[in-house]
């Protein structure tokens, strides 16, 4: 595992840790069945905060990435689902962002937006 | 979460300085940050929770112990310490590791030694020969070799290089590793605590202002710099420590009132000693 921290980062800490344990689970250098380290191995490791790596591991384990049992550490978790609902997600938000993006250029308001996004959802589903 | 450490109202009066009514609490195994400008109350605090003074009011609880009913198990899962040595200067260090014996029956010699041995101090030296880190070394090494529960540091790490400064961030990590044991830390050197601190307690004058996880102090505030004739009547509410200059202004914003900003701001994410800063130049303009 490897985690590199970087103060001039837009995230804070413990969304850096975060993403790059998952960023190595989507792509296979850590494996499923793996058991990461403990949250204050990591936080000596790597001089942060013991609430900054919990954290870190409570999101990780909420976003389905990982499961911890006490007192046997965390185990990573198969990746299939996640992975594909991530990447649904992603083309989900980029879509909403362009759809905004828009929308600001000619002024309209959120809720117009909003009301626009309902209309269409409910036509789809007639 | 079991605390090692329970602060409950304590208040000092002193001619010319008060602590007021300061209460926190110390999960095992974390390190709190205690934080502030100097004279704000930092080694008041300590000195009553290491039992050296004694408070007007409050009760402290360490690992379960009070200091008036149980004096001697209340000191004795206390570590200290302080900005200066605390060692006398004729001695040399075979002599303060026969006292240091003798005074604590859980000293382990062995583990002194190793310290020693293993961050090269001179055993031939006298201590009044020693440089600032050796003291502070030594200091840590008389800690470490008893089987402390709570390390209360007052300025440890005060003309320290950085290095050295570096050093004992390690030491303090690993002496919370296990989980068992906890760390109080005063300083107002604040990038020593800005990566390792758990806890944030940040006093001026006697009495808190912020006391919660790191963490969320630093996600709680943003730094705001722009224009000051775009600061309109609301703004100036929120915005804590304008510090204004010729071309512009810095302040810091309670993050849930970004929606006060309009575009023409920037924003950043602050570091704690911007908090302090800010939080700080607010008293002062408000005290004028």
């Amino acid at each position: 595992m490897k985690i590199l921290l970087s103060n001039q980062s837009e995230l804070p800490i413990y969304a850096q840790i975060k993403e790059q344990i998952k960023e190595q689970i989507l792509n296979g250098q850590i494996k499923e069945g793996e058991i990461l380290p403990s949250i204050r191995q990591l936080a000596k490791e790597i001089g942060v905060s013991v609430i900054t790596t919990t954290r870190a591991y409570n999101d990780l384990e909420t976003e389905g990435f990982i499961a911890t049992m006490r007192g046997k550490g965390s185990i990573v978790l198969s990746v299939e689902n996640n992975f594909l609902r991530e990447q649904y997600l992603k083309r989900i938000e980029s879509g909403l962002m362009t759809a905004i993006e828009t929308a600001k250029v000619i002024h309209m308001s959120e809720q117009e937006l909003l009301t626009i996004c309902s209309q269409l959802w409910k036509e789809k589903e007639t | 979460m079991e605390e090692i450490l329970i602060v409950e109202n304590i208040s000092k009066h002193y001619n010319d300085f008060t602590l007021k009514d300061i209460s926190f609490t110390l999960p095992k195994g974390y390190i709190m940050g205690y934080i502030g400008q100097n004279g704000a109350g930092k080694t008041t605090t300590l000195n009553l929770i290491t039992g050296m003074c004694k408070s007007d009011s409050g009760t402290i609880t360490i690992n379960g112990e009070t200091c008036s009913k149980n004096p001697i198990a209340y000191k004795k899962s206390i570590g200290y310490i302080g900005d200066s040595s605390y060692f006398p200067v004729t001695m040399k260090i075979k002599e303060i590791r026969t006292i240091l014996k003798n005074f604590y029956p859980d000293f382990d010699k062995d583990k002194f030694d190793q310290r020693v041995s293993e961050w090269n101090l001179p055993v031939n030296k006298k201590i009044a020969d020693f440089s600032r880190g050796m003291k502070v070394k030594l200091m840590f090494a008389a800690v470490f070799a008893r089987d402390t529960k709570l390390l209360i540091l007052d300025e440890a790490t005060n003309g320290l290089d950085t290095v050295m400064r570096a050093d004992i961030l390690k030491l303090l990590q690993e002496y919370i590793a296990d989980g068992e044991r906890s760390v109080l830390f005063s300083t107002h050197i604040l990038s020593d605590l800005e990566q390792i601190a758990d806890y944030i307690f940040f006093i001026n004058d006697g009495k808190k202002i912020l006391y919660d996880m790191k963490d969320e102090i630093l996600e709680n505030f943003l730094l705001v710099k722009g224009d000051l004739n775009e600061i309109d009547q609301n703004l100036t509410k929120e915005l804590i420590g304008i510090e204004k200059n010729q071309f512009g202004f810095e302040a810091i914003l309670p993050t849930d009132k970004a929606t006060l900003l309009s575009k023409n701001f920037i924003l950043e994410k602050p570091n704690i000693d911007q908090i302090v800063i800010h939080y700080i130049r607010d008293i002062q303009s408000k005290q004028k």
